[in-house]
């Protein structure tokens, strides 16, 4: 309970912070907008064509869009001086780990909220079925959770907004495959049964990355 | 209390050969200490010398390399969780997010901390560091003096028995340092144990029972402040760091 009670304490506190001051919310939906743009101009006229890389471009964006919004979990924590207060506090490493991801697994997921109408709208396309937004729930899990591992591990090099993207991206490259194979069945309007396959190895790679994150984030953080 | 190995109770702090490396540099280099309940420790010691390391192993921020450490009966390899209840930690870093209000930090760290009637706890504090009036104002807009008294309010939200000090003077005028010790040396009821670092020697001497210098991560000296002056601690300062500087 008192574990729950202090994963709360810490979502709660990075959502304050980030309502006061819109910082990563707004780069990061800026950032979104801006491919969703560039990526029109780049393939909009050709319906067919659009059709054929729209999975691929939405999970771009939204990959990239989420490292963005990563680097900063934890960068505010150091350069404020503050993961140090959280480390001594009486509070186990895995419930600020899991307190942090949830806070960017709501970053994340209220960007993508406001980025898939807006890619809607510049494709022509129908991205709302339940059907992509359960893929786009499941990843972003997936994805937050290694990301969140990773954010914490890169705050404490030198050229951390770089570390991220080079150590992050390659471990998340399985889910965001499957990412964006089970979103193109699902914008060509397949069944549920054709997903399966892809959503099983979406929630794998889920449940394999958050038990492992959980168990490491301490060694991670203190050294 | 829980007890833990075969420590006394009469120390708040027990140290057993304490090592520290980061890769091959080994900061610590077997310190051995302990400190009774209520005691004032400070430790003197050029840059480099293992003071920050020795206070954030002390602190669990940090692992051991190797060696036991004991505070209040809990080894704090196992019990870090329940160490770090019992021991308050104030160095040059704040501790605070610059975009939440005093409140707000105070509140948040109530929360982590188990506080009861936290509203009152933290009036109480922020009344004692002379903060009161700028409860509900954010962080970053204070001056670094300022924000260093709210930070002295947060290490004492939880009351701690035993306060960890990396040279908390930071940014504070001679006002503010005496409210600093004032409210650090006591609970209200019984004499908190204290662990200092500083360079200031004078300050040290003022305040420390036990004075000890640190070196090259092994204490090179210790002394009590009932059989020292401050001309002979500073005699001891120099030749026990120019030896190594």
């Amino acid at each position: 309970m008192r574990f729950w009670r202090n994963v709360a304490a810490i979502t709660w506190k990075d959502a304050l912070a980030e309502m006061r001051t819109k910082e990563i919310a707004s780069a990061v939906l800026v950032f979104t907008l801006l491919v969703i743009i560039i990526f029109n101009f780049a393939f909009g006229v050709n319906q067919e064509v659009v059709r054929l890389v729209a999975s691929g471009m939405l999970w771009v964006t939204f990959a990239f869009a989420g490292v963005l919004a990563l680097n900063r979990a934890f960068i505010v924590e150091k350069e404020e001086g503050c993961l140090e207060g959280l480390m001594v506090a009486p509070i186990s490493r895995e419930a600020i780990y899991v307190g942090k991801m949830l806070g960017s697994l709501f970053f994340i997921l209220v960007i993508e909220a406001i980025a898939l109408p807006v890619f809607a709208f510049f494709f022509n396309l129908n991205v709302f079925s339940l059907q992509l937004v359960v893929i786009t729930i499941l990843t972003t899990i997936g994805f937050v959770a290694v990301g969140t591992l990773f954010s914490a591990l890169a705050v404490n090099t030198k050229a951390r907004e770089m570390v991220l993207p080079i150590l992050f991206l390659p471990i998340v490259i399985p889910i965001i495959i499957s990412a964006v194979k089970a979103s193109e069945l699902a914008l060509s309007g397949e069944s549920w049964s054709s997903l399966t396959s892809w959503l099983q190895i979406i929630v794998a790679f889920d449940v394999i990355f958050l038990v492992v994150s959980f168990l490491v984030f301490a060694f991670v953080i203190e050294e | 209390m829980a007890k833990a190995g075969s420590v006394s109770q009469d120390y708040a702090i027990e140290i057993r050969e304490l090592t520290k490396s980061f890769g091959h540099n080994r900061i610590l280099r077997g310190i051995n200490l302990e400190i009774k309940q209520g005691e004032s420790i400070v430790i003197f010691g050029p840059n480099g010398a293992g003071k920050t390391t020795l206070i954030k192993v002390l602190a669990t921020i940090i692992t051991l390399s190797s060696g036991k450490v004991v505070i209040d009966g809990l080894d704090i390899k196992d019990r870090a969780e329940e160490v770090r209840r019992r021991i308050g930690v104030v160095t040059h870093q704040t501790f605070l997010y610059q975009n939440l209000t005093a409140y707000e930090n105070l509140e948040f760290y109530s929360r982590i901390y188990d506080v009861p009637e936290l509203k009152k706890r933290i009036n109480e504090v922020m009344e004692m560091v002379g903060m009161i009036s700028r409860l509900h104002q954010r962080v970053g807009t204070l001056s670094r003096g300022m924000q260093q008294r709210v930070t002295i309010a947060r290490s004492l939200l939880h009351n701690p028995a035993i306060m960890l000090l990396d040279e908390p003077e930071t940014g504070l005028d001679q006002q503010a340092t005496s409210m600093l010790w004032d409210a650090m040396q006591t609970d209200g009821q019984k004499k908190r144990t204290l662990i200092f670092t500083t360079h200031n020697l004078e300050r040290g001497f003022e305040v420390g029972e036990r004075l000890l210098i640190l070196d090259k991560g092994r204490i090179v000296y210790e002394g009590s402040r009932q059989v020292l002056d401050l001309s002979a601690l500073e005699k001891a300062y120099k030749s026990n760091t120019m030896v190594s500087a």
